[in-house]
């Protein structure tokens, strides 16, 4: 009996989060914004204190702790909220709570409640997923 | 609405599997796509606003710290991303995606967009916000649904402030 209610999953996804990676996700997902991949342009013409990470890959490291968890053929559902900003040498730890099983004659489904969070406490990712299982 | 062909291919899933740090061989070894990677087919979106374009300027720095504005301020196109840069960004505020099937490597799947709501909002460390919703419906080469995203951006009228 692996997803109670209540259940706490947590792993750490990413440590000291470096601008390469962040430049390595714009590249694969298609996404340059200068934003996340010049620090000229995102100190001195957008304003921040540097580059930071595109919400989409906060929300793809918070999807691997998630397939690791349940199978990277399992989810129904995969959504959130960013929450703030993810900068670079940030540490990101997810972590999943088992908020609902249900079962209606099928595989169950299990609902978790996902949250990503930096080492300051601040949480990035908000947000839930839900899986079919063989076995809840 | 518009309509994209986005093939599924192995390379690609291994550079962005990579870059998200997955190490899974069902991602390295070209079976199935992870989760978020719908959100690549970027790369087949001709008109693309944060993509650089052959022959034409870049809104990031080179000799100077920028160039021409982002295509996603010059016209009030519906960009699925919103655009970056200027005294205001665009910024991602939301995503979420339905499973119909996991997406495999060799799918050949088409990906039909379209906005769906608009609102306005008066943030506290960004000014004024202006939030657009992006449907998106990925099918494959059979024309079933294999994956309904919904985005939301955020457009912000200056840069979001610090705490």
């Amino acid at each position: 009996m692996m997803f109670e209610p209540g259940t706490t999953f947590s792993a750490v996804v990413v440590e000291n989060l470096t601008r390469t990676q962040i430049v390595q996700y714009a590249g694969a997902s298609g996404d340059y914004n200068p934003i996340h991949t010049d620090e000229v342009f995102a100190t001195q013409v957008a304003g921040y204190p540097s580059v930071f990470a595109h919400g989409m890959l906060t929300m793809g490291l918070t999807g691997r702790m998630l397939t690791d968890l349940v199978g990277a053929d399992r989810l129904l559902t995969f959504g959130g909220r960013f929450t703030a900003q993810v900068w670079p040498g940030d540490d990101l730890t997810t972590t999943a709570t088992v908020a609902e099983v249900s079962d209606d004659g099928g595989p169950p489904v299990v609902s978790l409640t996902v949250s990503t969070h930096n080492q300051h406490g601040v949480e990035v990712f908000a947000g839930s997923a839900t899986a079919r299982v063989d076995d809840a | 609405m518009s309509e994209i062909r986005f093939p599924i291919e192995a390379g690609h899933v291994l550079m962005f599997a990579r870059s998200i740090g997955d190490p899974n061989p069902v991602y390295a070894d070209g079976i199935l796509a992870p989760p978020t990677f719908v959100q690549a087919s970027a790369q087949f979106t001709p008109d693309y606003p944060l993509r650089p374009k052959i022959g034409e300027p870049w809104f990031g720095s080179g000799r100077e710290a920028t160039g021409r504005p982002p295509r996603s301020e010059q016209s009030s196109s519906s960009g699925s991303s919103g655009g970056g840069g200027g005294g205001g960004t665009g910024l991602h505020a939301e995503q979420h995606y339905e499973y119909h099937r996991t997406p495999r490597v060799g799918d050949v799947l088409t990906a039909t967009t379209r906005p769906g709501e608009r609102w306005e909002k008066q943030g506290r460390r960004a000014g004024k916000l202006l939030f657009a919703e992006t449907i998106t419906e990925y099918r494959d080469q059979d024309g079933n649904l294999v994956v309904t995203a919904r985005g939301i951006s955020v457009r912000t009228e200056r840069a979001v402030e610090q705490p």
